[in-house]
């Protein structure tokens, strides 16, 4: 079937297949994509239209001298850590329950993973019902345990804002990593914990020595795209807190969002944006290389 | 031995206790949410905390439903999430279908530029997507909807699609073709049939994904017929009194398709993404 131009039909057809969603890309994310790095050297400000134009370098200059970047980039990093760690440790103990045969296991699975389903405004909702001040669970449960006399508006206090928030953010991220630790015990061979139990290695050993050297490239490849995932998320915090109260929750993500969507400053916005940017692509390249992934017995 | 027992009934309780905490701490949101949901506002209200609603009431669902809009929203969140998985699963079919079963120049680029596409972060693409929209009109589109949120999901899925395909035998597809059917015959006819299993997870990603769709919703719907679910939780909570009835009931109804959906398809969850996403 070879056409006139000496390219047959057959060579034609993956590109075909792929077509759609090359355009797809194309439009909604090459292009939009491209238009933040463009405007990240412009002055485009709703409330400054008159100096619209290009200003070179000087957003970066700002950026660069602007107290705000520096402290909303900390509570990146820290958000960031906070989720991937916690998430990680007890995504990983609950999939090692899991592991285990146990009368309903299936409906206790569904329940457990069942916050993988639930959006981050929704996750917002459920917890702002149990942090609210007036009517909050929380203020109830502490006040019925003693801990507190008075009642506290978890959210808009300063020192327990950034734990509450982590703590919803947590609630739905375990099950993520259950999930994926989940499927790669169950694809470690049977034959090895029968070894185990031969040599007479305890259960902390067998977990440990065994298993966890086992996992490592699941564990490198889910915690990369969770912090990536993490450090981007903005519909929980946006909802839950808004990035407040005086910027402790505002991660580079929530800061940038804030001041495109709500200041309407858009080429101060996509600087931020071009910034996170860069700053997340070193992150994940210097991450694969230290942790040498892909390398090693599993 | 004596020590030996004892150890296995502190491991067997310890693993007990494990599985509750667990329990406890994932159904205790939801439960609050769904206790809340049934009282009514005096007594969400009164200072005495009642674990349970003593006067049990579903006023909320039904003022949810008929007056705050949520049966309007609900109808906006169903219609983007069916178009949404119509596209979603199109294209990932399309795409993991390429990536398994031919082999072509920049094919390595193309999977490439699909995990790229992990690392963008959609609130950083909101503004150019508004203005693309608004010049073609189509802000308040629930239609604009479906095109940005088939953009941003199907990659991963398409990932996902191509475990799922080179998880079947390449055989029955050319034993088709020798049969006398064209490629696309043997596609249509053997391949997806087979490949049922992989489009129902995919489409229940994807429903779910759709469903949950916030920050664009937000920004590109402005009219009150158009906004979707979780919007319309959101700005519930922007009123100057909030209803914590109504807000409970409507998370619960936002939550209720999603948890059908899930617990339809939790189980094939683990064995999809062990075959797909993570062994690549």
């Amino acid at each position: 079937m070879k056409t006139k131009t000496g390219v047959s039909r057959k060579d034609l057809m993956p590109y075909l297949f792929l077509l759609p969603a090359a355009l797809f890309i194309l439009a909604f994310l090459a292009y939009p994509l491209m238009t933040v790095f463009f405007y990240s050297v412009q002055s485009y400000d709703v409330t400054k239209l008159a100096d619209k134009g290009f200003v070179g370098l000087e957003n970066f200059k700002k950026l660069f001298a602007d107290k705000i970047f520096y402290r909303s980039l900390s509570v990146s990093v820290k958000w960031v850590l906070t989720e991937v760690c916690s998430q990680l440790v007890l995504g990983m103990v609950l999939a090692l329950l899991l592991d285990e045969k146990f009368k309903g296991r299936g409906i206790y699975r569904c329940v457990v993973f069942f916050p993988w389903a639930v959006s981050g405004v929704l996750t917002s909702m459920l917890w702002s019902l149990i942090y609210n001040e007036n009517i909050g669970l929380l203020n109830s449960i502490c006040k019925d345990l003693g801990l507190i006399s008075k009642n506290m508006a978890w959210l808009g206090n300063m020192k327990t804002v950034f734990k509450a928030t982590a703590v919803a953010e947590i609630w739905r991220g375990i099950p993520f990593f259950a999930i994926t630790i989940l499927a790669a015990l169950q694809n470690i061979p049977s034959d090895l914990h029968e070894a185990c139990v031969v040599d007479g290695a305890t259960t902390m050993q067998e977990i440990f020595l065994v298993k966890i050297p086992m996992l490592k490239d699941t564990i490198i490849l889910t915690t990369l795209l969770r912090a990536v995932w993490e450090f981007n998320n903005v519909d929980l915090i946006f909802t839950l807190t808004g990035g407040g109260p005086s910027y402790r929750t505002t991660t580079l993500t929530m800061y940038m969002t804030n001041m495109s969507v709500k200041n309407g400053n858009y080429g101060y916005g996509s600087t931020l944006a071009v910034m996170a940017f860069f700053i997340l692509l070193i992150f994940a390249g210097v991450y694969l290389k230290l942790s040498g992934y892909g390398k090693g017995e599993a | 031995m004596k020590t030996n027992k004892g150890v296995r009934i502190l491991k067997k309780g310890l693993f007990i206790a494990g599985l509750l905490v667990f329990l406890a701490f994932i159904l205790f949101p939801i439960y609050w949410c769904l206790a809340t949901s049934f009282k009514p506002s005096a007594e969400i209200t009164s200072k005495e905390v009642t674990y349970w609603p003593a006067a049990f009431t579903f006023q909320n669902y039904v003022e949810a439903w008929m007056r705050s809009g949520f049966k309007i929203y609900f109808k906006n969140s169903l219609f983007i999430s069916v178009f949404g998985v119509v596209f979603i699963v199109l294209l990932s079919v399309l795409t993991g279908y390429a990536l398994d079963r031919f082999k072509f120049k920049g094919k390595n680029v193309f999977m490439l530029v699909l995990l790229c596409t992990q690392f963008i972060p959609g609130a950083m693409l909101i503004t150019p997507i508004f203005i693309i929209f608004k010049n073609l009109g189509m802000l308040n589109s629930l239609f604009a909807l479906v095109l940005v949120n088939t953009t941003f999901h199907f990659p991963f899925n398409s990932i996902l699609m191509k475990g799922f395909v080179s998880g079947i035998d390449y055989t029955i597809e050319e034993a088709a073709q020798i049969d006398g059917c064209s490629r696309l015959g043997a596609i249509w006819h053997v391949l997806l049939p087979v490949l049922k299993p992989g489009i129902v997870t995919i489409a229940a990603y994807g429903f779910i994904s759709c469903w949950n769709e916030f920050l664009f919703s937000f920004m590109f719907i402005s009219k009150q017929n158009k906004l979707t679910l979780p919007v319309g939780l959101k700005n519930l909570v922007g009123e100057f009194s909030i209803n914590y009835g109504q807000l409970a009931a409507g998370a619960i109804i936002a939550v209720v398709p999603t948890l059908i959906l899930f617990s339809y398809v939790q189980k094939n969850l683990v064995g999809g993404l062990s075959s797909g996403a993570v062994k690549g």
